[in-house]
């Protein structure tokens, strides 16, 4: 139990201390949301969808955390290049405990991360249907943050080196984020593009956010937790089981 | 006879088509301060990861401080600690943090913790330092915090991996006096590798020579410069091992580093 709570501490400390890393990371989401938001804004009310500040709002909360967490799970290529991942591995602590630790850290990180986006998208002009609903969006944001956290920790655990980020960002971050729900509305797309975003943990998260915040949704908020806890659970024991199995 | 700590039998591993340790046995006497010498890619560092869990043998067998590395990981995790041969503190966390987690990841309690923590902190004389993240600290300052933290838990052994390469003749002596002094007061054993002949000549009452991952020599430094009729560790060293030099690959971390430096 020490363990998990060391390694969640060390990852809060890291990213409170590296305020380029919060700054940077807060560009992105802002650029969507102005030349997305602003761009598509007219286009979207003149096809009878709404308001599409709010429609996108969730969406790019939901980016910023997927972008995090992964990031945040892949921490374990650099404490291997610096060699702090060798300290973690001769402790006589069990592997998942060190695995936990880390990823509800990661989970944690991106949830502020989350939480800084959300207050952004209020400054641009997103309106959440109850303030009340933003404390159980709050715990969704956790759940796509630990979801995303296992998910990067057990690609780490696979890779020796940062070589193949670049490959994991575009060939799993980008599709998972772009073909969520994230950007535009599920119920009028193609079918097969209905299929994919089927099949990507990612439009769970945002349906689940956009039911708290917008109340909208394309799956139901039944269906959005039991396919967000399913994959959580089976990232989370996929990503503890690579990462026992880490030889350095 | 003196109850041995270490225990290796028959140990071997392979990689792929490559056996970088063939068939090793030595042992090591608790409380005993032994070297274990080898040039580049002789297979020490393999060695030393298989004592410490870092790597699975392919055959053999270990006990340390009476567990078996492969089947009772933590207990025997929990009888040592290491310094590696690469950095291994996290940079972005002060000497305290650094220490406070090792602490905590090897369940010694807070008030214990506290206590010790300020004990080696002043011994490695970092603790006017302690706030200050590793990240500012010279290569000699982070040798001597990894010490200080591979310390921490009471450990029956200290494996030290070239614990001072690239290290001045100041910091050194320095280690070698208070590892020495922690060997001869609580009896800590210490297994080093080293470059520097005359360190292991000076520090070590045993010694193993390991060359293409086979032991090839055993002794005292003594004993091994009578066996080979020369007058310094050195030219035993070069006797027994020949005086070509050998290639490293160098692996995908040194390449990693590379890549990094370069952004």
């Amino acid at each position: 139990m020490n363990a998990v709570y060391i390694m969640w501490l060390r990852e809060i400390k890291r990213f409170s201390r590296s305020k380029s890393r919060i700054v940077g990371s807060l560009m992105q989401p802002l650029l969507f949301l102005v030349s997305f938001g602003f761009g598509f804004g007219a286009v979207f009310a003149a096809a009878g969808q709404g308001n599409y500040i709010n429609f996108l709002a969730p969406g790019i909360i939901g980016m910023s955390i997927i972008f995090t967490s992964i990031f945040n799970g892949m921490q374990v290529i650099w404490d291997r290049q610096f060699g702090f991942l060798k300290e973690t591995l001769v402790a006589p602590v069990p592997r998942i405990a060190i695995m936990f630790g880390r990823t509800l850290g990661g989970a944690t990180v991106a949830t502020l991360q989350g939480c800084i986006v959300l207050v952004m998208t209020l400054l641009i002009g997103f309106h959440p249907v109850s303030w009340l609903l933003i404390a159980p969006a709050i715990l969704i944001m956790l759940f796509i943050g630990t979801l995303f956290s296992a998910l990067g920790m057990m690609v780490a655990s696979l890779m020796r080196d940062m070589q193949g980020f670049q490959l994991v960002m575009n060939f799993l971050v980008m599709p998972l984020f772009f073909l969520s729900g994230a950007l535009f509305p599920l119920s009028a797309v193609p079918e097969a593009l209905k299929l994919v975003a089927a099949i990507d943990p990612l439009s769970y998260g945002v349906d689940a956010l956009r039911y708290f915040l917008i109340n909208a949704t394309t799956y139901g908020l039944g269906l959005d937790l039991i396919v967000l806890s399913g994959f959580t659970l089976v990232f989370l024991a996929l990503g503890s089981y690579f990462f026992s199995r880490i030889q350095v | 006879m003196a109850h041995n700590i270490i225990e290796v039998k028959n140990l071997t591993k392979k990689f792929g088509d490559f056996t970088a340790v063939k068939d090793i046995s030595f042992s090591v006497a608790s409380g005993e301060r032994f070297a274990f010498l080898g040039p580049n890619g002789a297979g020490k560092s393999t060695t030393i990861k298989m004592l410490t869990t870092l790597l699975l043998p392919t055959s053999g067998s270990i006990m340390l401080g009476g567990h078996d590395p492969v089947r009772e990981a933590d207990a025997a995790r929990k009888s040592f600690g290491i310094v590696f041969q690469d950095p291994s503190l996290d940079e972005d966390l002060t000497a305290q943090e650094n220490m406070e987690f090792h602490g905590v990841l090897y369940s010694v309690p807070r008030d214990t913790r506290r206590a010790r923590i300020e004990e080696l902190l002043n011994f490695v004389e970092l603790y006017d330092r302690k706030d200050s993240f590793v990240r500012d600290f010279s290569g000699g300052m982070k040798r001597r915090l990894e010490i200080a933290r591979g310390l921490l838990h009471h450990p029956k052994i200290i494996f030290l991996d070239e614990p001072t390469l690239g290290l001045d003749p100041q910091t050194r002596n320095h280690l070698w006096q208070y590892l020495e002094k922690l060997n001869e007061e609580e009896g800590i054993t210490v297994f080093f590798t080293t470059h520097y002949m005359d360190e292991a000549d000076r520090v070590a009452q045993h010694i193993a020579v390991i060359d293409h991952g086979q032991i090839i020599a055993t002794g005292s430094g003594e004993e091994l410069k009578k066996q080979t009729g020369t007058q310094t560790l050195e030219d035993a060293f070069l006797k027994l091992t020949g005086s070509e030099i050998r290639e490293e690959g160098a692996d995908s971390l040194a390449r990693m580093r590379m890549f990094r430096g370069r952004r």
